[in-house]
């Protein structure tokens, strides 16, 4: 077998959505003359993206199997001044892991679609951007240089703010998805300060090239400051995967997104787009390696994330936000991992939460389909009777998430808390306290959640907001589904729907168990992921005690995660089925805490109030004062009213009498003729 | 004492300095403004003449005429444009000649 791959393989990955969605989107829409239907949008768009995933799954066997690597330029876009701009394909074990995660999560996406926006008037115009979505993804994760990664950021940045206000006409939308765009761009502002700064101090966008560099890069300092210029360029480059992957303070639009359908939520809010600043930061990992100020931050962003946002899960009463700010919570363990140097670990959480948070995302979409569009969990209950393939995976997926040994989550999570614990930098115990007291969090949200919905009494008849409200919150939409029940119970969602659930349930479960070996401890990174091993020793002492996935499963018998978890279970399990009371009286004692959970820390007060409101009264005060005050007023209006003053004192010497005229010549000639005969000697 | 160049030389500057004030002192009439000119070109006048006596250059004479010939073309056509303007505005007052007035 070869040991590169071929070059027309790798740009069909990225190429064959982006046609799909070429097609579903000109063609599909009133753009083009709405020349083909639903079918034919949907059936071009998922022959895209299958292609894709077939193509990135032989290039992973490539990869994985055969060792085949691939680094090479495809296309010179241009030359400025000797920097390169070009388009290439960097393949490695990295790659070819998520372009297997990205492309399977979206096939699972595409056909759940088929489902769960058949109602929808812009089904076209949905299957046009998950495609165009897939394709913006899959152009970042192959990149080879930081232009095209920007390109690909910025890509799926677009696309997430078009699909979350999908539903333009819903005001709530359109804040959410402005919201997303503009907390993205702060975000982005940091990234692009750090690309700069590469490009200044390397000279070149090229991984390759700057990863060459980067030991001497490691001993400058930025100009000016006592600081490193490697840290500062790390604080950059991180800043933007905070936007991008929702870290403390930049997640407040990731809640908000959940305006969007439930299949963009499981798409780009957890299984791909927001893994973007993860995967970033570990494909920058030669880099990260040199400040350890940059992964003191690191680990303690992450580990307030991880924590703070798994106490925001406990009070949510919408589905699709219990979710969120699991899938939060969740990156905030892979950033405590990177923080740690233990690359690999984040990389693995990446994939085994991008398919079990995938899995409960279009589960919770499954249960809003059979309930008639409600979301809220106070108005579900007992659904398993009813919908008993949803029941089955979203309990797969809600014991991966929670870290049921030998499930996939368990792997991943534990390994991230070995990793913290290993590590010896000065934020770790912060964030070992703050990963550990997660795990009980977690599961107590993760089984409110599905108590809530699967078990206990049927409540869906009590819902005050009944199915008639929800009307305008989905554009133009049918009455009823058109499956002719009049009784309101809720129904099993159709095959498209489930299938999905049932293939992204296996990978949930096994998935772990299989690939920690290779992946952690293996070859499988090892080109892609640099770690300094003598300043970091976290990964290696980790691995010195590890000895197989069936002897971490039987060890966990023996540490606090998984009684942790446990006794999140028992708690949620207590508290909702058993002594529905309690909370109620736990929220009458905790009030104060409570509404600051509520409020969401206040920071989206602060963001609306302080930033937002001082942003428009600066445009209004530059607006009053600098444009029509100093512009206008001073400079444009001051200019032809001193015209007019200087004229009219000027103006009192043309008096019209020839006279004056005929002195004056004659005055200047006298005053020529004493210069010229006196001075000029 | 014996009349030299600077006695000549003196008297045609009086006579300029005469017809310069006659220009702007002058409100009443347009006719007084030019004779002041002819007033000044005679005076201009006098200056060669005493200047190619005294010097014994017989230039200075032979220029006097040319002076008094552009004199003479002058004020004719400066007596035309006074007989069009009393058409025009029935008047020679110089005060009312203020339409150019800024």
């Amino acid at each position: 077998m070869s040991t590169t791959l071929s070059a027309s393989t790798l740009l069909a990955v990225p190429l064959a959505p982006l046609l799909g969605s070429a097609i579903a989107g000109i063609l599909g829409t009133t753009f083009g003359g709405n020349v083909i239907g639903r079918r034919a949008s949907h059936t071009f768009t998922i022959l895209g993206v299958l292609v894709a995933f077939i193509l990135s799954a032989m290039t992973l066997k490539s990869v994985a199997v055969d060792g085949a690597r691939f680094n090479e330029t495809i296309y010179t876009w241009m030359v400025v001044g000797g920097l390169k701009m070009e388009i290439g394909f960097l393949v490695d074990g990295l790659t070819a892991m998520m372009m297997v995660v990205v492309t399977f999560v979206s096939l699972m996406v595409h056909l759940y679609t088929i489902g769960y926006m058949e109602e929808d008037d812009g089904y076209n115009r949905f299957f046009a951007y998950i495609s165009l979505f897939t394709f913006s993804m899959l152009m970042l994760v192959m990149s080879n240089n930081l232009l095209q990664l920007f390109f690909g950021w910025e890509a799926v940045g677009l696309v997430s703010y078009l699909l979350i206000g999908f539903w333009f006409n819903k005001p709530t939308a359109i804040f959410a998805n402005m919201k997303a765009f503009l907390v993205n761009r702060v975000g982005d502002f940091g990234f692009i300060l750090g690309i700069g700064l590469i490009v200044a101090y390397a000279g070149t966008m090229n991984y390759t090239e700057v990863f060459a560099k980067a030991p001497e890069l490691g001993t400058l300092g930025f100009p000016g400051t006592d600081w490193m210029l490697i840290t500062v360029i790390c604080i950059c480059l991180f800043i933007g995967a905070m936007g991008k992957s929702a870290q403390f303070p930049l997640h407040v639009w990731l809640p908000d997104s959940m305006e969007g359908p439930t299949p963009i939520s499981a798409l780009i809010h957890a299984a791909t787009m927001v893994t973007a600043g993860i995967f970033m930061v570990a494909r920058m990992s030669p880099l990260f390696e040199l400040s350890d100020t940059a992964l003191n931050f690191i680990l303690v962003i992450g580990a307030i994330t991880a924590l703070f946002m798994g106490f925001l899960g406990i009070i949510q009463n919408d589905i699709k936000r219990v979710v969120a700010y699991s899938t939060l919570s969740q990156l905030g363990y892979m950033t405590v991992a990177l923080g740690a140097s233990a690359y690999s670990v984040a990389v693995f959480h990446l994939m085994t939460h991008a398919f079990f948070k995938a899995l409960l995302f279009l589960a919770a979409g499954s249960v809003i389909m059979g309930l008639h569009h409600n979301q809220d969990i106070r108005w579900m209950g007992g659904v398993r009777k009813y919908m008993p393939i949803t029941w089955i995976t979203s309990l797969l997926g809600t014991l991966a998430l929670i870290g049921t040994p030998l499930f996939s989550g368990f792997y991943s999570k534990d390994s991230i808390i070995e990793a913290v614990h290993f590590s010896n930098l000065p934020a770790a115990g912060f964030a070992h306290f703050a990963v550990l007291a997660g795990v009980f969090v977690t599961s107590f949200y993760s089984f409110r959640l599905y108590f809530l919905v699967f078990h206990g009494k049927e409540r869906y008849d009590q819902n005050p907001d009944a199915h008639h409200g929800h009307h305008d919150d989905h554009g133009d939409h049918h009455d009823d589904h058109g499956h002719g029940h009049g009784d309101g119970k809720p129904h099993e969602s159709p095959w498209v729907v489930t299938v999905p659930l049932l293939l992204l349930a296996i990978p949930s479960v096994v998935i772990g168990f299989i690939t920690i070996q290779p992946m952690l401890f293996g070859d499988f990174f090892k080109d892609a992921i640099t770690i300094n091993t003598a300043a970091h020793p976290a990964m290696v002492k980790f691995g010195e005690m590890f000895h197989g996935p069936l002897a971490m499963a039987t060890h966990a018998l023996s540490t606090a995660p998984l009684y942790l978890a446990l006794a999140g279970a028992v708690c949620a399990w207590y508290m909702y089925l058993i002594n529905p009371a309690v909370p109620a009286a736990i929220a009458r004692a905790l009030r104060p805490l409570i509404v600051v959970l509520e409020n969401k820390y206040y920071l989206d007060w602060f963001n609306e109030n302080v930033l937002a409101r001082g942003a428009r009264a600066l445009g209004v005060g530059l607006w009053k004062g600098g444009d029509r005050g100093v512009i206008e007023g001073g400079v444009v209006n001051a200019s032809w009213k001193l015209v007019g003053v200087v004229s009219s004192v000027v103006r009192r010497a043309q008096t019209g009498y020839l006279y004056h005229y005929a002195l004056m010549m004659i005055v200047g000639v006298l005053l020529f003729m004493t210069y010229f005969v006196w001075l000029a000697k | 004492m014996t009349v030299s160049l600077g006695h000549f030389l003196a008297v045609g500057a009086i006579l300029f300095a005469i017809s310069v004030v006659g220009i702007f002192l002058n409100r009443k009439n347009l006719i007084v403004l030019l004779m002041a000119i002819e007033l000044m070109l005679l005076a201009v006048n006098m200056n060669f003449v005493a200047f190619s006596h005294f010097l014994g250059d017989m230039h200075g004479q032979v220029f006097v005429f040319f002076i008094l010939t552009v004199a003479a073309a002058e004020s004719a056509i400066g007596l035309a444009i006074l007989v069009l303007l009393f058409r025009n505005k029935s008047s020679i007052s110089v005060e009312e000649l203020n339409t150019l007035k800024g």
